[in-house]
């Protein structure tokens, strides 16, 4: 049994100028200790995927969904209960994260007092223990700072340092190296990724970078306007892409274009949020478009672990 | 480092505005269409008398040389003496100020009590009937009139309930009987120096009402200003991760969104204090506290002048002390505010 079970998720969020559908239909299925990458352009509900699972979504959401369940417990129902006890969050700007006004060594204790019956003393350990597991190398220094006084590196090493105080063994890490120089962002992953096989933990990496489900990732779901629309093993997703987005999104993947570039640069853009999609919400865009694309919901391709959502028959490129 | 930098440029800059209000004080006494000699020559005076009134008070000397004396004087705490009464200034201060800043520290200190906490609620409650509530609540301490709820709280409490005095800073009995022994001149605090809790309790009855009714309007604007920052706060996105991280809402309202609006909040307490200090006549007259607004009151109708220049040097100093401090908790509290 997969250590988180998505099967069609939606969340439509009202608002006065009628409901936005932020996800409209994810399946995701996550084992345990594997790292899986969800990819796509900006506003196709990454970040909402992951808050629902959490229980943060906005006031007033609906969440549906045929099955979302984390370790067999409905997250519907239990989400406020698991979220920092076993499913952690890694956000993407870790200096937003982090109360400003609270020092770390406050910010770590609240933590460990949140979770742990210890004394004072031991939690001030515990607190420097956690913060030296995430690589940092003065964690006595760290803990006496302020988030201002800290590089964006050392931030999110106490973002994930934090996590790990929880005691969380799920982690969904939001686009946790986009704030970051790229070299700070290739340490923060490869951290993640000793932590994943040190502590048994497994991940949920939401990121617009293919770069970095090559690097970390060892499944990866692509997301296309609020659908997963393809899923599998990293290597098959990069190698033999099923979905022409996945192609397209590889195609625009000339290793010069600055990073911004690279999603943009397929023609047109994704659907409004607040549209009904009747049928392939990629036939817009998509170079193989038939008549059929845009009237009917694709059927599903491929087999187990290796799916994909499309009207083109099997083996067509 | 950064904080002793911050903390020596506010004190810089407090000093100036204590400088830049003696010369405006200095300034309006030389406009104002009053003669003192005439004033302080006494009742019916002859043109003698005036005169000699005059040259004591020095007042034909150049406008440099009497800026020059009276910037002198303030600066040592010498305010001279009344045209009216001619009981030193100095004296007079001596047992009015401490009244007024013991009603002022402890009425703007019940508003803070009521007023930030109730917009913590408020705000966790945004749009719920508490919420309502409480907007309707802050809408009416702030719009109350004082001599009303002054007059209700009197009615309610002293008359109807009677556990607490009408009016007054201590009973006639200890005043009269027992008296404290004055050392701050703060009663609460002499009273616990000296051991006398009978005197504390009653000291403590008698500030009740003034500070309550003094607070009223401090309280609702607390309110609201801490509601509105919280609302603000509540939406960051490490709120959203305290969440994340199974945090208790009492915690994350309490322990981390309020250290986050105690900025506004502290700022409160800067305008509740100086409304406390200048806005306190109406009450002081209304609870017959001996305080500086009675006093001032009656130099202002008397056109004592140099009454009214040492108490508007006396609260100016009071209200930029203030500031001070509370320029410092703010550096304290949100350790970005010194490198701005
Ligand atoms: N609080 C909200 N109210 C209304 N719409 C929202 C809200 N949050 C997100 N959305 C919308 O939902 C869609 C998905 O957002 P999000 O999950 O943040 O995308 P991603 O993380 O993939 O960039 C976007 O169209 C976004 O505008
Ligand atoms: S279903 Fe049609 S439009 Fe959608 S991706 Fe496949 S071919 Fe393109
Ligand atoms: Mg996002």
């Amino acid at each position: 049994m997969p250590l988180l079970e998505i099967k069609n998720l939606s969340v439509s969020i009202p608002t006065p100028d009628g409901d936005v559908h932020a996800v409209r239909a994810v399946s995701l299925d996550i084992e345990r200790g594997e790292i899986h990458g969800v990819i796509g352009e900006s506003g196709c509900g990454k970040t909402m995927t992951g808050m629902a699972a959490l229980g943060l979504v906005p006031k007033g959401a609906r969440i549906q969904a045929d099955r979302f369940h984390f370790d067999g417990e409905d997250l519907r129902e239990n989400a406020v209960r698991l979220r920092g006890r076993r499913i952690g969050l890694i956000s993407q700007d870790p200096a937003a994260a982090l109360n400003p006004v609270l020092s770390i060594a406050s910010q770590m204790d609240d933590v460990i007092r949140a979770h742990r019956d210890m004394p004072r003393r031991a939690r001030r350990a515990e607190a420097a223990g956690l913060l030296a597991a995430t690589g940092l190398p003065d964690p006595e220094r760290v803990l006496r700072s302020y988030p201002h006084q800290l590089s964006g590196g050392m931030q999110q090493r106490v973002v994930i340092a934090q996590a790990l105080a929880t005691g969380a063994d799920f982690l969904i890490a939001d686009e946790p190296t986009t704030a970051l120089d790229v070299s700070v962002g290739a340490q923060v992953l490869a951290l993640l990724r000793k932590l994943v096989a040190e502590r048994g933990l497994t991940v949920l990496m939401i990121t617009h970078d293919m770069d970095v489900i090559a690097e970390a990732c060892d499944r990866a779901t692509v997301l296309y306007a609020g659908r997963s629309i393809e899923t599998g093993p990293v290597d098959d997703v990069l190698q033999r892409p099923g979905h022409p987005y996945t192609r397209a999104l590889l195609a625009a993947l000339p290793d010069a274009a600055p990073h911004a570039a690279r999603l943009s640069a397929i023609e047109g853009s994704i659907p409004a949020p607040r549209s009904t999609i009747a049928g392939c919400a990629f036939a817009p865009r998509c170079p193989q478009a038939m008549p059929v694309c845009a009237a009917e919901p694709p059927p599903e391709r491929g087999n187990d672990g290796r799916r994909w959502l499309c009207h083109l028959p099997e083996g067509t490129r | 480092m950064e904080l002793l930098r911050y903390i020596l440029r506010r004190m810089l800059l407090s000093a100036f505005v204590v400088v830049g209000v003696t010369f405006l004080v200095f300034v309006v006494a030389q406009v104002v269409p009053s003669d003192p000699a005439a004033l302080y020559a006494g009742p019916r005076p002859t043109a003698e008398q005036i005169e000699k009134a005059r040259q004591e008070l020095n007042l034909d000397a150049p406008l440099q040389a009497r800026f020059a004396t009276f910037a002198t004087a303030m600066a040592s705490g010498d305010f001279g003496i009344s045209y009216k009464s001619r009981r030193l200034i100095a004296e007079d201060l001596r047992a009015y100020l401490p009244a007024t800043l013991e009603l002022a520290v402890f009425s703007t200190g019940l508003a803070l009590l009521i007023g930030i906490p109730l917009g913590v609620v408020a705000a966790a409650h945004q749009g719920r009937w508490a919420d309502r509530l409480g907007s309707f609540g802050s809408i009416a301490a702030v719009a109350m009139p004082t001599f009303f709820l002054a007059m209700i709280l009197q009615l309610v409490f002293a008359q109807w309930l009677g556990i607490l005095p009408l009016s007054g800073r201590l009973s006639r009995e200890i005043a009269i009987s027992a008296p404290l022994q004055m050392i701050t001149g703060f009663n609460l605090i002499d009273a616990i120096l000296a051991g006398r809790f009978d005197v504390f309790g009653d000291a403590l009855a008698h500030l009740i009402l003034p500070a309550l009714t003094l607070a009223s309007y401090p309280a609702g604007v607390a309110m609201r200003l801490t509601r509105s920052a919280m609302i603000e706060i509540l939406e960051r996105r490490h709120i959203v991760a305290a969440r994340a991280l199974g945090l208790s809402e009492p915690r994350i309202l309490f322990g981390h969104a309020l250290p986050n609006a105690m900025g506004p909040a502290l700022t409160v307490i800067g305008l509740s204090f100086a409304y406390a200090l200048t806005g306190a006549v109406l009450v002081e007259i209304i609870f017959a506290w001996p305080g500086l607004g009675r006093y001032v009151s009656e130099a202002i109708l008397a056109k004592d002048f140099p009454v009214i220049a040492a108490v508007t040097m006396v609260v100016t100093i009071c209200y930029v002390v203030m500031n001070l401090l509370i320029d410092i908790a703010q550096a304290l509290v949100d350790p970005r505010v010194a490198l701005s």
